[in-house]
C-alpha cells in the first residue's frame, strides 16, 4: 500500500492529476479546463513525473488509474459556499455506491482502488467554484478567475509535493 | 387500509425514475407505474445548429454511451452528405466505426454486469444493501471486481484510440472517420500490456459467462420465473439474419417467433413506429403502428436481438446462442433475468469481434470518407447497448438542424419495464401486510435486468436523492425514508 510522501531524491513521486466535469454545462468543465492549461505549464516546466487525465465523470476504471501513482489530486467544479478554491484530503469511502455510474466520487474510487488492489494514493481533491451551470459551453468570468487562483496555487504544491502534507487532516 | 409504495429513485440504474405501487385494502396490488420524471429536452437544444455537428453534440446526452448517440447520429448524416445508409462509406470508415462501437458495447455490458447487477446475483435480492454492491463483489470475489474493471478499462481504451477521447470523442464524422488505426495503437490492444489484450478480454468474457451459467443452475427458479411475460422484440439484423449491432434491417417478431415486422429499411421507420405520450411519465411509449397502442409494444436490448437475429457471425458467441436458444427450444425466450446471459452471450460477441477487427488491415487505410449529392433528411440506427436506438434529422437551406427526433434504446422499453414492475409487484407483494427492503430491491432487480439509462432516455437535471414514500388510500404521507 502506498499513502506516504515519498522523502527520498533519488525516486520522484508519481503524480496524476484528473479533472472531470461536464464542459457543456459552463463551469462544470472547470476541472476539464484546469488539466487544460496545467498541462502546457507542466510540459513547459519539464516534469516527467506528472501524469494528466480528464474526463466527463470519475467511473469504475479509474481505481486502475490510480492504483500505482503516489498522489492523486482530482480537480472538480463546486457549487459548495466556498470562497474560491479548496484543496482537501481525500479518504475512501464506500457511499453513495448504491447509486448510478453518474454519480461516483473520488472517495469511491479511492475506496475501491484499496477494496481490490490493496493499495491507494494519498489524494487530494481540488474544488474550485462554479456559479453558472446551463446548457452551454465557456466558463463564467468570475470562475475563470477561481481557476486561475487555482492553478496558481497548485503550481507551487506540484514543484514542492512535499508541501501537501499541511492538508493531510 | 389501501397504500401507495413510492421507490425513488430507483437505483443501481442509470439516472433517476421512480415506482409507485398501489395496494387496495384487501392488499391486492391495482396499480404500479415506473415514472420517469426528469425533463427531457435534447431534440431541442440542437435544432438550429450545423448539422455536422450533430455527432458531437448529441454525445452530451450521456456519460455512460456517448458513442451510441455519437454513431446512431453520424449514420443519420451520412445519409444527408450523400454516404448512403451505412453500406457507403469506406472499408477503413465502416470498419473503424465498427470498432469503435464494440469497443462501446464491451465496456458498457461489462459496466452493467459486473457492478450493476452482479450483486444481486451473488449476494441475494434480499440481502443487506450494505453489501449488495460492487464494494461487497470487490471484498468477496475480487477477481470478478477486477476484471470488471479492466474490461471496462479496455473497451475505453479502444474507444479513445477510434473516437480520439474516452468520453465525448470526435472519430465518426459526416461520411466516414477522421483518423484511421495506427500500427502501434493495434498491437497495444492485441498484445498488451497483460492483461489488456484482446485474448485475455474474450477469456474474461467467456469466464463471465460461464459465471452466469453456473448460477443459473443453481438458482433456475429464480432466473427462469422472475418478472417472466410474453412480450414482442425487435432489433436490427443483418440482411442475411446474422446478429449486427451496427448496421442493418429492423425486425421484429412477437412472443411465438412470428415475424411482424420483416426486415425493413429503417429510414422509413415512421410508417412502422409511432410514440405515445402519457400524463404521468416524461418518457414516451413507442410501439408498432400497425398494431396498436394496446398491442405493439416490444422489447428492445440484448434479450431481443438474441430472439430475433437468425445467428451470431462469431464462433465462440455462436456456441453460447444455440445453448440460449435451445433453452427454450427455438421459441423466443420471454424471461426478464435472461437479459443478464444474453448481455454475456453479447460481450463476449463484442469481443471476439474487436479481436477479428485488430487484425483486418483496412483499419489502417488512408481512404476515410465519402460524400456524394446531398439529402435533405436522414435517418441513423443502430443497437446501442441498451437496444435499438433511432436518430432522425431533417436540415433546411442553411444547413442547419429544424428537426431531430431520437428515440432512445431506455424509451423502446418503456413499456416492458413498466410491465416487469407489475410482474413483481402482484407476485410478490399482494397480501403482505409489510413491504420489505427485499421487496422494493426485487422491483428494482425487474427494471435493473433492461439495463435503463434514464438520463439517456429524458436528460437529467439535479441532484438525485434516495427516497422511499409511503402513501395511504388518500394519498396521504405516512413515512418517508431517504438515504
Amino acid at each position: 500500500m502506498t499513502g506516504k510522501v515519498n522523502k527520498g531524491k533519488e525516486k520522484p513521486l508519481k503524480l496524476l492529476l484528473y479533472g472531470y466535469g461536464n464542459p457543456g454545462r459552463q463551469d462544470d468543465g472547470l476541472g476539464n479546463e484546469f488539466i487544460y492549461l496545467i498541462e502546457r505549464w507542466i510540459e513547459k516546466e519539464g516534469l516527467p513525473n506528472i501524469e494528466v487525465d480528464s474526463n466527463y465523470q470519475l467511473n469504475i476504471e479509474d481505481a486502475d488509474a490510480i492504483a500505482n501513482m503516489d498522489i492523486v489530486i482530482f480537480v472538480d467544479a463546486s457549487i459548495e459556499p466556498i470562497k474560491d478554491f479548496t484543496l482537501t484530503k481525500v479518504n475512501p469511502s464506500a457511499s453513495r455506491i448504491e447509486f448510478t455510474m453518474h454519480t461516483v466520487s473520488a472517495s469511491f474510487i479511492l475506496d475501491l482502488c484499496h477494496k481490490i488492489y490493496e493499495r491507494y494514493p494519498e489524494t487530494y481533491l481540488l474544488h474550485i467554484k462554479g456559479y453558472e451551470w446551463e446548457f452551454k459551453e465557456g466558463i463564467t468570468d468570475a470562475a475563470q478567475k477561481n481557476l486561475d487562483k487555482a492553478i496558481d496555487f497548485l503550481k507551487g504544491i506540484l514543484k514542492n509535493p512535499q508541501s501537501l502534507k499541511r492538508y493531510n487532516t | 387500509m389501501s397504500r401507495k409504495i413510492t421507490i425513488e429513485p430507483v437505483t443501481r440504474v442509470e439516472g433517476h425514475g421512480k415506482v409507485t405501487i398501489h395496494i387496495d385494502h384487501e392488499g391486492n396490488v391495482t396499480q404500479t407505474r415506473l415514472h420517469i420524471v426528469e425533463f427531457r429536452g435534447f431534440e431541442r437544444f440542437i435544432q438550429g445548429r450545423p448539422y455536422w455537428e450533430a455527432p458531437v453534440l448529441v454525445e452530451r446526452l450521456c456519460g455512460i454511451c456517448p458513442v451510441s448517440h455519437h454513431l446512431a447520429a453520424a449514420k443519420a448524416l451520412d445519409v444527408i452528405v450523400g454516404a448512403g445508409t451505412g453500406e457507403g462509406l469506406t472499408p477503413t470508415g465502416e470498419k473503424m466505426r465498427r470498432l469503435m462501437h464494440y469497443g462501446q458495447f464491451f465496456q458498457s455490458h461489462a459496466l452493467h454486469f459486473f457492478h450493476l447487477a452482479s450483486p444481486d446475483l451473488l449476494f441475494g435480492i434480499d440481502a443487506d444493501p450494505a453489501i449488495r454492491n460492487v464494494i461487497g463483489v470487490a471484498l468477496k470475489h475480487k477477481d470478478l471486481a477486477v476484471q470488471g474493471v479492466l474490461m471496462r478499462k479496455f473497451g475505453q481504451e479502444i474507444i479513445k484510440a477510434t473516437a480520439g477521447k474516452k468520453i465525448h470523442g470526435t472519430g465518426a464524422i459526416p461520411g466516414g472517420i477522421n483518423k484511421n488505426l495506427s500500427i502501434e495503437e493495434r498491437d497495444s490492444f492485441l498484445k498488451g500490456p497483460d492483461p489488456l489484450n484482446a485474448d485475455k478480454m474474450v477469456e474474461w468474457a467467456s469466464g463471465a459467462l460461464d459465471f452466469f451459467k453456473t448460477f443459473h443452475k443453481g438458482h433456475k427458479e429464480l432466473i427462469d420465473n422472475f418478472s417472466k411475460f410474453p412480450s414482442s422484440h425487435l432489433s436490427l439484423v443483418r440482411k442475411d439474419g446474422a446478429m449486427d449491432l451496427y448496421h442493418g434491417v429492423l425486425r421484429a417478431i412477437d412472443s411465438q417467433g412470428r415475424k411482424i415486422l420483416n426486415d425493413v429499411d429503417y429510414q422509413e421507420y415512421t410508417q412502422y413506429i409511432n410514440e405515445e405520450v402519457r400524463p404521468w411519465s416524461y418518457m414516451k411509449f413507442p410501439y408498432l403502428t400497425h398494431l396498436g397502442e394496446t398491442d405493439g409494444w416490444y422489447r428492445v436490448g440484448p434479450l431481443a436481438r438474441l430472439n430475433t437475429c437468425d445467428f451470431i457471425p462469431t464462433p465462440l458467441a455462436q456456441k453460447e446462442f444455440e445453448l440460449f436458444r435451445a433453452y427454450t427450444n427455438g421459441k423466443p425466450n420471454n424471461m426478464c433475468m435472461h437479459y443478464h446471459w444474453a448481455r454475456l452471450i453479447e460481450t463476449l460477441h463484442a469481443a471476439e469481434m474487436i479481436r477479428q477487427l485488430l487484425h483486418d488491415p483496412d483499419l489502417h487505410g488512408n481512404n476515410l470518407v465519402t460524400i456524394g449529392k446531398k439529402q435533405k433528411e436522414g435517418v441513423g440506427l443502430i443497437e446501442a447497448p441498451r437496444g435499438t436506438l433511432f436518430h432522425h434529422y431533417r436540415i433546411n437551406d442553411n444547413d442547419q438542424i429544424e428537426m431531430a427526433n431520437l428515440i432512445v434504446s431506455t424509451t423502446n422499453n418503456n413499456e416492458p419495464m413498466n410491465r416487469a414492475v407489475n410482474c413483481v409487484a402482484t407476485s410478490m407483494m399482494t397480501g403482505k401486510k409489510e413491504i420489505t427492503e427485499g421487496m422494493m430491491n426485487a422491483v428494482e432487480v425487474a427494471i435493473r435486468a433492461y439495463d435503463p439509462c434514464l438520463s439517456c432516455a429524458t436528460h437529467a437535471l439535479g441532484n438525485m436523492p434516495l427516497e422511499i414514500s409511503l402513501y395511504d388510500q388518500n394519498n396521504s404521507l405516512i413515512d418517508r425514508k431517504s438515504k
